[in-house]
């Protein structure tokens, strides 16, 4: 039997703030070496959950374990060990990119030199060396983004927690912090990142959990989650409410299809997206409304948070 | 406490790169009231306690650089590193605790303290306003000072939520140490009740011991306002920990 390392686990983890419970007591566990998301809207208790890991929210409800030990502020011990990017920047204004990373390390006990040296490398790991000396102000955000994970990894963790990493990036911007996190990965380092990017989670999450007002609604590979709660197939239909034939939920009945109204119009999801394409016709809706696409993480969001209404 | 001193090594490299603004800030404010008391003022005092009025004045001046320096440092300086920088936040994501933070924070406001008090002590010396040797131990005893006037303006660091309220702390606070403390005019000249209040002014306590040192004359009870400045201080330093522990943690 193969014995599975865990370095971090979570039994019915609950946090409230005042009367609002952030937290409804949420378990998980995360092995180690595999990229591990939280995915879920603004509020879903993603960074609450993050905030516990890395001592800024204290455990009061439930039990967190870090690498075996129980935690109530996880301790300087520990976060030496881990390396953070936390969802605002957080850069040092009055110092250059290679200084950021100096003092970051000092704070974790590197000499100058030692970070000096470790901070080149890590600038020209991500495509920025030649800024070294620059203004930290003067960075576009996707560099700032760049620059904040060079910092976490400045005293070479064993677990990264990454919240919301590339919250506000452009698209290209976003590809390059992916391509750092997989590279990662591939050393061996832990990820854990929330996100409420379905594609980001698909792309680099090894497993997930899917996060809704402070619950764990499904937890998985992004394959299985799609597999075990949704229909491979879903065509989208994009009319207006009332131009929609009353017969549909009919037709669709015969077919073995989902119904999910969603804000800008329906969702119908499928074993065989082509044969049902071709009976849109014969239902009165029009193709050039319509758009068939095999389904993905969205869809198994929008189902499980009930964002879509079933009908 | 590594953890503190590392959080102050952060600070000083920050330093290294604004020294010159906080030069101007911390140094001239002092100067200029030295120059316009001492010279203004003074043209119609004759002399206080055996000493001209800007010489009076002079020992004065070097306390209220150490209160600023360190008031400044640990309200504005660290009201933006919390609220708006977001270093204390960066900087927990290190190994370092709430109370290392604090620590920094403290150790930094002081040790500009120390440096600003320095800096006016060589000037009024070279003016020729210090008559004696024994004001070599004025930076010394500045620690004192700089250390409780950095844990006073964290309190209210770690009470206030907006930048434009810490003007209350400066005005209700730090006027009237600065009015009332002695700097200008004996505190004898003040009424009975505002002297009794004076025991509570830090300031007044820092201003005696540092006049004290610069005419030489440490048997002046200099022992008094330094148990005070330490008790103060000791009985202080767990408060604002506990304050940033609320704000920082949830």
């Amino acid at each position: 039997m193969i014995k599975l390392d865990y370095v971090i686990s979570a039994q019915n983890l609950s946090k409230k703030y005042g009367s609002f419970q952030a937290l409804k007591g949420i378990s998980f566990r995360i092995q180690e070496g595999e990229c591990f998301g939280f995915l879920g809207h603004n509020g879903a208790g993603k960074s609450t959950t993050m905030r516990m890991i890395y001592g800024l929210s204290t455990v009061d409800e439930g039990q967190l374990t870090i690498w075996d030990q129980p935690i109530t502020l996880t301790p300087p011990e520990i976060k030496s060990r881990l390396g953070i990017v936390p969802q605002e920047d957080s850069l040092d204004p009055d110092l250059t990119v290679l200084e950021n990373l100096e003092v970051y390390g000092g704070l974790f006990g590197l000499s100058r030199s030692q970070s000096q040296m470790l901070g080149r490398q890590l600038l020209d790991d991500m495509g920025m060396l030649e800024k070294e000396h620059d203004s930290v102000e003067s960075l576009s955000g996707g560099l700032k983004r760049r620059l904040v994970i060079a910092r976490a990894l400045i005293n070479q963790p064993q677990i990264i927690i990454l919240d919301e990493p590339t919250t506000g990036l452009d698209p290209q911007a976003r590809h390059q912090v992916w391509q750092k996190l997989r590279s990662l990965k591939s050393q061996g380092v832990t990820l854990i990142l929330t996100t409420h990017y379905m594609e980001e989670a698909t792309q680099i999450c090894d497993r997930l959990v899917i996060m809704h007002e402070g619950l764990i609604l499904a937890e998985g590979s992004p394959m299985e989650l799609i597999a075990r709660c949704v229909l491979p197939y879903v065509i989208e239909i994009h009319l207006p409410i009332q131009d929609v034939p009353e017969q549909l939920m009919k037709h669709a009945g015969r077919f073995n299809a989902e119904v999910l109204q969603v804000a800008n119009g329906i969702f119908l999801y499928c074993q065989d997206g082509h044969r049902l394409w071709e009976q849109l016709k014969h239902w009165d809706i029009p193709q050039h409304a319509c758009f068939l696409r095999p389904s993905n993480l969205e869809d198994v969001f929008l189902k499980l948070t009930g964002k879509g209404e079933e009908q | 406490m590594t953890g503190a001193f590392r959080v102050l090594d952060r600070h000083l490299k920050v330093f290294g790169r604004t020294w010159q603004h906080n030069l101007m800030f911390n140094v001239m404010e002092p100067l200029l009231y030295l120059s316009a008391m001492g010279f203004g003022l003074g043209a119609f005092v004759q002399e206080i306690d055996g000493m001209s009025y800007i010489q009076f004045i002079a020992p004065g001046m070097i306390a209220l650089s150490a209160m600023y320096s360190a008031t400044f440092e640990c309200t504005y300086g660290t009201f933006v590193r919390l609220h708006y920088q977001k270093a204390f936040h960066a900087m927990l994501a290190g190994p370092v605790t709430v109370k290392d933070v604090v620590l920094g924070e403290i150790l930094y406001g002081m040790m500009k303290s120390v440096l600003f008090g320095i800096v006016i002590l060589v000037v009024v010396a070279l003016l020729g306003q210090i008559p004696s040797w024994q004001a070599l131990w004025i930076p010394l005893f500045l620690i004192l000072p700089g250390t409780l006037f950095s844990i006073m303006a964290l309190c209210y660091s770690g009470i206030t939520t907006n930048i434009d309220y810490i003007n209350y702390y400066i005005t209700l606070v730090i006027m009237p140490f600065f009015l009332f403390g002695g700097l200008y005019f004996p505190v004898s000249a003040l009424p009975g009740v505002v002297q009794k209040l004076n025991w509570l002014n830090p300031l007044y306590h820092s201003v005696e011991v540092c006049r004290a040192l610069a005419f030489g004359n440490p048997a002046q009870a200099i022992g008094f306002h330094v148990a005070i400045l330490a008790a103060m201080s000791a009985l202080l330093l767990p408060l604002p920990i506990r304050l940033m522990k609320t704000r920082l943690l949830s």
